[in-house]
């Protein structure tokens, strides 16, 4: 065997190198060092995310290295877009590292700083591996590489019983779920006898078998999406964990899992394309509306934003649906402006969370008199969630719509559109509790200062929302690389 | 083995299948429901094993599939149980119905 051919897998090797020297640090640090475990944890995080750049750029600029990237006899084989789409996981990932920082902080969990980063950083390598992957086999071990981890950073606060049971609840749910995909894709081996995207392609018919085989297979990946009706897990596992985690849930493994469900239905599935779109037409209403019908009488942050994130992602999956380069161009430009909104909320959520030790929002009362930065900041990422202008928040349901109704849905179109109109309420219950409503006497959440770390992700995300949709450059870059493959 | 047909090995796998979707939605245990979910990879490796063996003999890669497909399996086994007997730790059962803390209802 040639071994040369891993070099040409320079994202991931990258990160393993992160990893390992990670965990080499871990190891053998001295008891002053490891206080800085965050501190490496990040700094080599944005190395590998330089280092992704600066390849990125590198395979845009020369034509001949441009196009796809194939390896291991086409088992692996990353577009261009996927090379992209890593580098938006790549900036997601680091905020979502920054804003860790003082949950590691924290006396009991000082210890763990180490393993945490470990595991965020292999369910990032798991996702890599899924976006790139040409064949089944690297696809799920990629994917199983970013949901078993995933698992114990759910339950990584070992003496909190939610999150334990958030833990257990993750763990089953995914398990069920990458059972049924696993079964559903021996369905498909059976009728194709191989497991290529391309061969599978090249060999499908409609027959029951393999479209049973398909909606199997991607019934695990709706799972991981949290398409309603397959959502029921994600808001106890959103309440139940960490807030750190959370927010890595709620953008990181979202729109990667995404990303990868495009992947697979246009490159293994095209020839039923009317099936998956029908399916797909029925999964996108139901989770635009029931993600915001119970996102309205949630009394919890978490779970709130939990079902904001149920009703984003069938926003998110409209780019999916409408199956072509503008599309995927707009599911992109989707999931990093939501990346940047999502992480922004969260980060307050966290905040005032550690600082209060509250995540009700009747203690969002009035929390404008107390902290008004927070407040304004929460306002920018509700309001870029809700796609108000001028926020990047707009700009991005305005291409996905674009993208709709170029395929000629506009049913579907309307009934998502009076769904804006829905959100703009609860998000607006939100803005209203802290701006108009008094705050308890005495105030729930003190007026507090936060630490370096997450006011950085914070402003960072703000800045994010008010420019990604003003600076054109962003989607012009995007377009140009779905364009070249 | 030449002398068992193909479907029979089938009808085995998706019993094993829809034994395994049954039990996960009724059981209450979440030891059981992890041996249900095991039945459902189970039944996915003996799908891809037999696919190889009687139809694409020329080619491993329904085995090796099955191969993989079995330390997966072994690995999320092995975090749920971590996860669970952290579980009995905190609340001294392991019954799904009771894991009531988190709900919509609060």
């Amino acid at each position: 065997m040639d071994f040369s051919q891993f070099l040409a897998l320079h994202e991931e090797i990258s990160l393993v190198a992160a990893l390992v020297l990670l965990l080499v640090y871990d190891l053998f640090a001295p008891e002053k060092g490891r206080r800085h475990i965050p501190l490496v944890a990040c700094l080599l995080l944005l190395a590998h995310t330089v280092f992704c750049a600066c390849d990125f750029a590198a395979s845009t600029g020369c034509p001949a290295a441009a196009g796809s990237r194939t390896a291991f006899a086409g088992m692996y084989d990353a577009s261009q877009a996927a090379l992209l789409f890593k580098n938006i996981l790549n900036i997601g990932v680091l905020l979502v590292c920054l804003q860790a920082c003082p949950f590691l902080r924290r006396e009991d969990n000082g210890i763990k700083a180490g393993e945490f980063y470990f595991l965020l950083f292999s369910t990032l390598l798991g996702m890599y591996l899924m976006l790139s992957a040409g064949h089944f086999l690297l696809f799920f071990i990629g994917m199983e590489t970013a949901s078993i981890p995933m698992a114990s950073l759910v339950a990584f606060d070992k003496h909190k019983t939610q999150s334990a049971e958030a833990g257990a609840k993750f763990i089953l749910s995914s398990a069920f779920a990458s059972g049924l995909s696993f079964f559903g894709l021996s369905l498909i081996y059976g009728g194709t006898g191989s497991l290529y995207f391309a061969d599978i392609q090249s060999g499908l018919t409609a027959t029951p078998l393999l479209l049973g085989g398909m909606v199997l297979l991607c019934s695990g990946l709706f799972f991981k999406i949290s398409l309603v009706p397959y959502h029921l897990w994600a808001a106890d596992v959103y309440e139940g964990a960490p807030t750190p985690v959370t927010t890595y849930l709620s953008v990181i493994s979202k729109g990667a899992g995404v990303f990868a469900l495009c992947l697979i239905l246009t490159r293994a599935f095209p020839l039923f394309i009317e099936a998956w779109q029908t399916a797909l037409y029925v999964l996108i209403l139901l989770s635009i509306t029931v993600g915001n019908l119970f996102a309205l009488r949630q009394k919890n942050m978490k779970r709130f934003l939990a079902f904001s994130s149920i009703s984003q992602a069938g926003y998110i999956v409209l780019g999916v649906f409408a199956a072509s380069p503008a599309g995927l161009t707009a599911l992109m430009y989707y999931i990093f402006v939501y990346i940047l909104s999502n992480v922004a909320a969260f980060g307050v959520v966290q905040l005032v969370e550690q600082h209060a030790g509250r995540t009700d929002m009747a203690a969002y009362n009035g929390l404008y008199k107390t902290n008004p930065k927070l407040s304004v900041i929460l306002m920018f990422a509700l309001f870029s969630l809700a796609g108000i202008p001028p926020f990047a928040g707009f700009f991005s349901k305005f291409f996905i719509f674009a993208a709709t109704a170029e395929s000629g849905a506009y049913v579907l179109l309307l009934i998502a559109l009076l769904n804006t109109v829905i959100s703009l309420y609860y998000y607006l219950l939100v803005v209203k509790a802290m701006f108009i409503l008094p705050p308890a006497e005495p105030a729930d959440v003190p007026a507090f200062k936060s630490e370096a770390a997450p006011k950085f992700v914070l402003v960072v995300c703000t800045a994010g929302i008010l420019l990604a949709g003003l600076v054109s450059c962003l989607y012009a870059l995007i377009d140009r690389t779905v364009l070249l493959g | 083995m030449a002398n068992i047909p193909m479907t029979y090995y089938l009808v085995l796998s998706t019993i094993l299948f829809f034994a395994g979707i049954y039990g996960f939605i009724t059981r209450r245990n979440l030891l059981a429901m992890l041996i249900s979910v095991e039945l459902i990879l189970n039944a996915t490796d003996i799908n891809f094993a037999v696919f190889n063996r009687f139809l694409f003999p020329e080619h491993m890669e329904g085995l090796f599939f099955a191969l993989f497909s079995i330390a997966i399996s072994a690995a999320e086994t092995a975090i749920a149980i971590a996860i669970i007997i952290n579980i009995y730790r905190n609340l001294k059962h392991i019954e799904a119905q009771k894991l009531n803390e988190l709900n919509d209802l609060k």
